[in-house]
């Protein structure tokens, strides 16, 4: 006791700093638990036969012979499995007039999409359950497949669901007024269409499910590889009628997840009815050929944007009409009518302008749901927005960067409204402007363009502002009638050894949550962070919360933390202030240890105080209790959404001879609030980035007009890799939201929201001496040629 | 199905013998016969290089590998990598850049990395980019793991000129 620690009154905070991920260790030596990594006794395997066909009437399932091979347990049909578990339709309430019909586990009598499951095999090892699915017939009557969205509401398409009477699925108009006048009177206006190609998460680990019905407790477990454990428990336990007490969802190490493990996938339900059924473990792990078909798809999406503006480039309005295509049913429960939602809220986000107008269809077709997926209707905003603006600057003749100084909202203007009525804190436009010109030297890359352009060269230059949504409160899904938590809760607890344990509802998928949580608590309590463990992605251990989602991780569940935190400190402040005797102001933590700061010595390691409680309360005063576990939750009620905002500019070089486009450089200026730990935080936005630039330049799942996916391979779909990816610098500006005491805004999904428009903005940039625009992504070698040469191309 | 074959395979250091489909590859043989987990299939049809592993020391996708081709070979995975000590240097230099995220990709990215700084430790920015193209991250922007290799590459350099008399 009483040793001197002359530095305890200066410990340096750990949040904030550079701290490497402790748990990446068993990471890098292959010792992670990924759910296919996972076996339990008793475990069998089911491989789902899926439709061949977009749209087809199921007549007959012959699984006679299948049911003869080897290792084969069960053979089900989606009518079997809809006796155990219920249909559930993916609608929003507060998304009004929104409809979906009723999806299955797996298809009863129809099947609306080539992937959709038909019949699921069961054996005893995966390669058994494809053999036996060989021998499975099925006769199909193939019916007309809806394919493309633009026809889908004409009299003469086939309806999918005759019940709904057409194939829309949502329609929503928004109108601050105004409009018509501002057009009628605009000095200028200009006016494009954008296209976005459908794309796809491609996590690395195929979305996998291990479902563990144990008839004897008549309890179910499910080793998931997902973003929202505790929404996967409510699903579950709802739909299969078990008590959600009696359901417990586990997500060790999750192999990517960007959104695409975020959904409910009517197979993660037919394998835990299969479970159910069958009493045993069931492992359902896709194939990457059927990951193709079967996780979400995101972005298909036609805008048709106009921006009136006056002569000295002042923005007047914005007029937007989005068209979106979402496959036959809106996923469950987070609906596919968000992403087309959040693009007539975003477009124009960043600009002060006084009117605005957005119409938005959503239509049903016969392809692969489309969902949520990274950035959510972000880089359609962004890229639509920045599109029309670019082509503005260029019918002004002015400088694009100094077009957008003149209308970016101001930084002392908040909090305000934006156009389409969104709510925005604190934004810090003007700041991340001033910051990227420091990064970025433009006066000289203007310079270099040009001369190369004499040379025959083809570099650009493409700015993209954005606006991010972050820190969700209920407005997202709880208003809707959806049971996916706005609040997270987090359980801090001193053991008798003086480690601090987290318990959060949020879970880790690689963006370094449980690291930051640590870092939080380390400062929060007052100990060095290795004496700190953390746990995530268990229902049965942690408190209830929303997961991860919309970039929600450090800001609400980072907080829940915090104030858990906070409150065990104090805890173990009056703890340490009654059993020394000493008044509680003249202590505080640090270190690991009480420190009495009138002396500046550490009196006590928490370890004697753990102790104490745990095995010495006699040595305690009469009637005195500690309370070593604290819990707190924290749901940010102040916005709908805490918004952040960022600016990226890409610089891309052209070969007008093949259309190959070489990304030279990219920088990244972000406001995620207080950045707590940037080495986790720039790599997550460079990886953001890198999935917008695959949307831009390669990533799209081609159909044919039969509506079967003509590019379902990891060798036909393209994603970025190493060799064709720029550097990107990173830099940040913070405006940490006052709605939290930790300040956090979210990080993960500005990266992708802006580089798709970045990059379009740079082609067109470099392609300018040809009097040409690409607006249709990706933005292929074979488009360029095409628009460079079409006569030669047809 | 077709008739099991017997093959001897030494996977890091062990000899194993067993009786296998001819058609199960080598990914599957690691991860299933020998619940070796740490290498992962990301595609099985040889695009991700998630399931990278050594088979006499070359680098080979291990889901296009078929087992009994690697009858009578030396294999090792990056359980028997980190447990040699191997390629600590790139494991310490992965985490310290935060050059992973959810590490599904991390240990077929570890070992093709070695393997080119191995061949080439001169290795420059391009050409560890060009040469871990057929590893396919989606997490992280590869810059992070080019700077860690980059680095690796700088020490083993300066280790190798040390180590000189
Ligand atoms: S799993 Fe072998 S290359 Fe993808
Ligand atoms: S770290 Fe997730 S795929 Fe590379």
């Amino acid at each position: 006791m009483n040793n001197i620690t002359p530095r305890a009154a200066t410990v340096e905070k750990i949040v904030g700093r550079a701290v490497p991920r402790p748990n990446a260790r068993r990471l890098v030596e292959g010792r992670g638990t990924y759910v296919d990594d996972v076996e339990l006794p008793r475990m069998v395997h089911v491989a789902y036969l899926r439709s061949p066909h977009a749209h087809a009437r199921i007549l007959r399932i012959d699984a006679a012979a299948a049911l003869d091979m080897p290792g084969v347990v069960a053979i089900v049909d989606g009518r079997q499995l809809a006796e155990i578990c219920a249909p559930f339709v993916g609608a929003l309430s507060h998304l009004a007039g929104m409809r979906s019909p009723p999806q299955h586990a797996m298809a009863v009598d129809r099947a609306c999409w080539q992937g959709e499951a038909v019949v699921a095999v069961v054996a005893q090892t995966r390669a058994q359950a494809e053999d036996a699915m060989q021998a499975v017939e099925v006769t199909w009557e193939v019916l007309p497949a809806v394919t493309r969205m633009d026809t889908a509401l004409d009299p003469g398409t086939p309806v999918i669901h005759p019940e709904l009477g057409d194939n829309l699925c949502f329609h929503r108009e928004v109108d601050s007024g105004g409009v018509d006048d501002a057009f009628a009177t605009a000095d200028v206006v200009v006016e494009e269409t954008y296209d976005f190609g459908r794309h796809t998460g491609v996590t690395l680990e195929p979305r996998s499910v291990l479902a563990d019905y144990n008839p004897a407790e008549r309890r179910l477990t499910v080793h998931h590889s997902h973003q929202a454990p505790h929404m996967m428990g409510d699903l579950y336990a709802r739909l299969m009628g078990i008590p959600e007490a009696d359901v417990r969802v586990l997500c060790k190490d999750v192999g990517g997840s960007f959104g695409i493990k975020v959904h409910a996938y009517a197979d993660d339900f037919a394998t835990v009815a299969l479970s159910v059924l069958l009493g045993r473990p069931v492992k359902f792990v896709a194939d990457r050929l059927e990951s193709f078909v079967t996780d979400i798809h995101a972005r298909e999406h036609r805008v048709k944007a106009r921006l009136a503006l006056t002569r000295d480039g002042r923005f007047l309005a914005f007029d937007i009409a989005d068209l979106t295509g979402i496959g036959p049913y809106s996923m469950y429960p987070r609906t596919s009518a968000v992403e087309g939602n959040q693009v007539i809220n975003l477009c124009g986000g960043p600009y002060d302008h006084p009117h605005y107008r957005a119409t938005l269809d959503v239509v049903f077709q016969n392809k692969v749901q489309t969902s949520q997926y990274r950035g959510v209707g972000h880089p359609i905003a962004c890229a639509v927005t920045e599109g029309i603006v670019d082509l503005a600057a260029a019918t002004l003749g002015m400088d694009p960067l100094e077009l957008r100084r003149r209308n970016l909202m101001a930084d002392d203007s908040f909090p305000r409204k934006g156009a389409s009525g969104i709510l925005l804190e604190s934004l810090s436009h003007q700041r991340c402007l001033a910051r990227l010109e420091q990064m970025v030297d433009f006066p000289a890359l203007r310079r270099e363009q040009a001369e190369l352009r004499a040379k025959g060269i083809h570099r650009g230059i493409g700015i993209a502002v954005l606006i991010e949504l972050t820190n969700p409160g209920a407005a997202f899904y709880g208003t809707g009638g959806a049971r996916i938590a706005s609040q997270d809760g987090a359980t801090v607890r001193l053991d008798p050894t003086g480690i601090v344990h987290c318990a959060s509802g949020v879970g880790e998928q690689g963006q370094g949550t449980e690291t930051i949580f640590a870092q939080i608590v380390a400062d929060e309590v007052g100990v060095p962070m290795d004496r700190v463990r953390v746990l995530t992605g268990d229902t049965a251990a942690t408190p209830y919360g929303g997961g991860t989602w919309a970039s929600r991780g450090a800001g609400i569940g980072g907080e829940a933390v915090l104030q858990a935190s906070r409150q065990l400190r104090a805890n173990l402040l009056e703890f340490a202030a009654v059993h020394l005797g000493l008044p509680v102001e003249r202590l505080r933590i640090a270190g690991g240890s009480v420190i009495d700061t009138a002396e500046g010595v550490a009196l006590m390691d928490l370890a004697e105080l753990g102790s104490l409680a745990h095995f010495r309360p006699d040595l305690l005063p009469a009637g005195f209790q500690p309370e070593l576990v604290v819990t707190r939750h924290y749901a940010q009620r102040d916005y709908p959404f805490i918004f952040t905002n960022g600016i990226q500019v890409s610089h891309v070089e052209v070969d007008v001879e093949t259309g190959v486009v070489t990304l030279l450089k990219h920088w990244v200026v972000e406001d995620c609030g207080r950045v707590l730990n940037p080495l986790l935080v720039d790599e997550q936005i460079r990886g953001a980035v890198v999935q917008g630039l695959g949307g831009v330049l390669f990533e799209e799942c081609l159909y044919d007009e039969n509506g079967v996916m003509r590019n379902g391979s990891m060798a036909d779909y393209l994603v970025p890799m190493a060799g064709e990816m720029p550097d990107i610098e990173v830099a940040h500006v913070e405006t940490p939201t006052r709605s939290s005491e930790l300040g956090a805004k979210g990080a993960g999904e500005a990266g992708t929201a802006g580089a798709p428009a970045a990059v379009m903005n740079a082609i067109n940039d470099a392609l300018r001496p040809f009097a040409v625009r690409l607006t249709a992504q990706p933005i292929t070698p074979e488009k360029i040629l095409h628009a460079l040469h079409p006569h030669l191309t047809g | 199905m077709t008739d099991r074959i017997l093959v001897n395979i030494t996977v890091n250091g062990m000899v194993y013998e067993r009786w296998i489909e001819p058609r199960l590859h080598l990914g599957d043989f690691l991860r299933e016969e020998l619940g070796l987990k740490g290498t992962h299939l990301g595609c099985e049809h040889g695009v991700c290089g998630a399931c990278t592993v050594v088979v006499d020391d070359e680098i080979v996708r291990s889901c296009l590998t078929l087992a009994v081709q690697a009858d009578g070979a030396m294999v090792e995975t990056i359980e028997g990598k980190s447990e040699s000590g191997a390629i600590r240097d790139l494991q310490d230099a992965f985490l310290e850049r935060n050059a992973l995220q959810c590490g599904f990709c991390t240990a077929g990215l570890l070992l093709t990395a070695d393997a080119l700084l191995q061949a080439e430790p001169e290795a420059d920015r391009a050409r560890i980019r060009e040469h871990i193209s057929g590893n396919y991250c989606r997490c992280t922007g590869y810059h992070a793991v080019v700077d860690a290799i980059e680095a690796v590459g700088e020490c083993r350099r300066a280790g190798a000129r040390g180590a000189q008399p």
